[in-house]
């Protein structure tokens, strides 16, 4: 990123453009240095640290040998993708991971289209509601986790209390800690991934209001005359929301999904607090850690994380391909 | 069946009662489901964990039978056979807001840069915030980690102020940035033609104008620093004394604590967040939303 001169600094025959030019060369350097210091905090705390972790991921680096640590020294090998590659927990990580991302941002855009439409228009109290909509979001995700596991809890769990006292379960359902487990439906049976649907329905819950946020801020700043002309016209309410609502607000619910999937894809904390990763809900980002925490093994952990970057480089170039340039059409 | 005509005229009907019906039971729905988890959360802090185990199913509490015992025993010190929750809780206030201090300075010259002066790089700076948001922050994590392994410093405080930045600069930056471009130019300009500097023209003009963004923004950041979890984790995990709220409750669990106990560490944590939030709601969740209605 050299800073070659502006071209425009060679033509500058009368005196007012000179001025012009001068002016502009003066913003230029005001603006590059008022940016500098935002530049060199995520220059060194983000694109450095993942150029480091690239280097890492091929090479052979335990976390006792770290303050030997020669930097970019070091032989180099392929070891760990290789590793990761013919690793059964790997691959199951990283189906797990994706599973876990698209139905939880499917969950959570879901949920918050319904609330959004719901309190779209205005009754008493709508801005009290709006307000505790939203704390799932803002709450402390160590808080909401545990309150989500003593909820759940086989022993003291009010959701089990009620199972077994109202809804006739014969035992009560460790939700966190099962990994299959049957639900009867109906008189069948089916087997669910239990701990791995509770942890989706967590996220679903925890991130409804971010989407339930937006969707509502844009349902509002659409012209209520289009809607009107339609229900004159004798369309019922799911016609008005199919023709008329769902074409407006489906260029942010696009780029609610893609963020939601971007953060729910990297998401650490939620599965490491309520299932600390066990009973089939291990994800890529929860992998990461315990490779770098249990088994020391720096250089496997960034190989893990490389793959997670990677996929999400290739999905981010996928949706600005395909969804980015139509957006700004409409 | 009712015939073809009147079947439209019924679909209408039936459609409009159904949604006149469903709305409030849908309102209370979200209601329930938001704010139960956070009721549950109170009571079972002020109830005794023998009754606890008795009842779990029971969701009222007798005024008599309101106990603060395990708020008593979060906020002890250790030497009194605590938690020592206070020391957390002024870690976590000094953390935050060095963090909100810091982020404010740096984000507020960014933002600047980016909505009024045309410079080199000014488009291509977006990129370098994608890059924040698309890097798993657990990728992060392990170079920052093994670096400040490696120079001595990574159970420190103020390491942990300087990767919190980073963190929330790009959304800072967008904030402000949204908010900047409403300053009318023309104050800017006539106050340029008064003879004032750019520093001053930032100083006197744009930031008292912007002070209800910069309010929003500033609580904004205190809230992700709170309640921030995975880097306290990696990096303080091992020095107790500079243990952050999110990380003292979420070490509770390890050692045998009673759910009540864990309850008032939880409730302990959230208050604050709640307050903030109560206080500032509106002018926090405009300024996020802003560029949202454009579509």
């Amino acid at each position: 990123m050299a800073a070659s001169t502006e071209p425009a600094s060679k033509a500058a025959p009368g005196r007012r453009a000179r001025k012009g030019n001068t002016r502009a060369r003066r913003d230029s350097r005001f603006g590059v240095t008022l940016v500098s210091p935002t530049f060199i905090v995520v220059m060194a705390m983000v694109i450095l640290p993942v150029l480091w972790a690239l280097v890492l991921s091929f090479q052979r680096i335990r976390l006792s040998g770290i303050r030997r640590l020669d930097v970019f020294g070091g032989e180099y090998t392929l070891r760990n993708y290789d590793l990761l590659l013919g690793s059964s927990d790997f691959l199951a990580a990283a189906r797990t991971t994706l599973l876990y991302s698209v139905l939880g941002t499917a969950g959570a855009i879901g949920l918050g289209l319904i609330a959004a439409l719901l309190v779209r228009s205005s009754f008493r109290g709508r801005g009290i509601v709006r307000g505790i909509m939203l704390l799932p979001y803002v709450a402390p995700v160590v808080a909401v986790t545990f309150i989500w596991q003593i909820l759940l809890s086989p022993q003291l769990g009010f959701v089990n209390a009620i199972g077994t006292s109202f809804l006739g379960w014969d035992s009560p359902v460790p939700f966190l800690s099962q990994e299959k487990g049957d639900l009867g439906l109906l008189g069948v049976s089916v087997g669910v991934p239990t701990a791995l649907l509770m942890v989706i329905l967590f996220e679903a819950w925890k991130s409804f209001p971010f989407a339930f946020l937006f969707i509502l801020a844009r349902l509002q700043a659409a012209p209520p005359e289009l809607e009107e002309a339609a229900r004159v016209d004798g369309a019922t309410p799911t016609q008005v929301f199919r023709h008329i609502t769902l074409p407006q607000i489906a260029g942010v619910i696009a780029l609610i999904a893609a963020l939601r999937f971007i953060f729910t894809f990297n998401a650490f904390d939620d599965i490491y607090l309520l299932t600390g990763g066990g009973a089939g809900t291990e994800v890529l980002a929860t992998q990461v850690y315990s490779f770098l925490n249990a088994r020391n093994d720096v250089g496997a952990s960034s190989a893990v994380a490389m793959f997670m970057a990677a996929v999400l480089a290739v999905f981010l170039f996928v949706y600005i391909r395909f969804f980015a340039g139509r957006e700004e059409q409409t | 069946m009712s015939p073809p005509p009147q079947r439209k005229w019924s679909r209408y009907a039936v459609e409009t009662k159904a949604l006149k019906l469903l709305r409030p039971l849908g309102i209370a729905f979200f209601v329930l489901i938001s704010l139960f988890p956070f009721y549950y959360m109170v009571l079972l802090s002020m109830r005794e964990i023998s009754e606890v185990i008795e009842s779990p199913g029971s969701i009222l509490i007798g005024i008599g039978d309101i106990s603060f015992d395990a708020y008593d025993r979060v906020l002890r010190s250790v030497s009194d056979g605590g938690e020592g929750f206070v020391r957390f809780l002024i870690n976590s206030a000094l953390l935050a807001s060095a963090t909100v201090v810091l982020t404010l300075f740096v984000s507020i010259l960014g933002a600047y840069a980016v909505a009024r002066l045309q410079f080199f790089g000014r488009r291509q700076i977006h990129f370098l915030f994608l890059s924040v948001y698309l890097f798993p922050p657990i990728l992060l994590a392990i170079p920052l980690f093994v670096a400040f392994s490696k120079l001595g410093l990574r159970g420190q405080l103020p390491v942990l102020v300087i990767v919190y930045v980073a963190q929330t600069l790009p959304i800072c930056v967008y904030m402000l940035r949204n908010y900047f471009e409403t300053v009318p130019k023309s104050l800017e300009e006539a106050a340029e033609m008064d003879g004032a500097s750019r520093l001053g023209i930032i100083r006197r003009v744009t930031l008292p104008l912007a002070l209800p963004a910069i309010a929003a923004t500033s609580l904004f950041v205190f809230m992700i620093a709170w309640n921030e979890f995975l880097f306290a984790l990696l990096f303080l995990v091992e020095e107790r004394d500079n243990w952050t709220v999110s990380l003292g409750v979420s070490q509770l669990k390890n050692i045998e604590t009673p759910a009540t106990t864990l309850m008032a560490g939880s409730v302990i944590l959230t208050v604050p967040i709640i307050v903030i939030f109560l206080f500032a709601e509106r002018l926090m969740t405009e300024g996020l939303t802003r560029g949202a209605e454009k579509g």
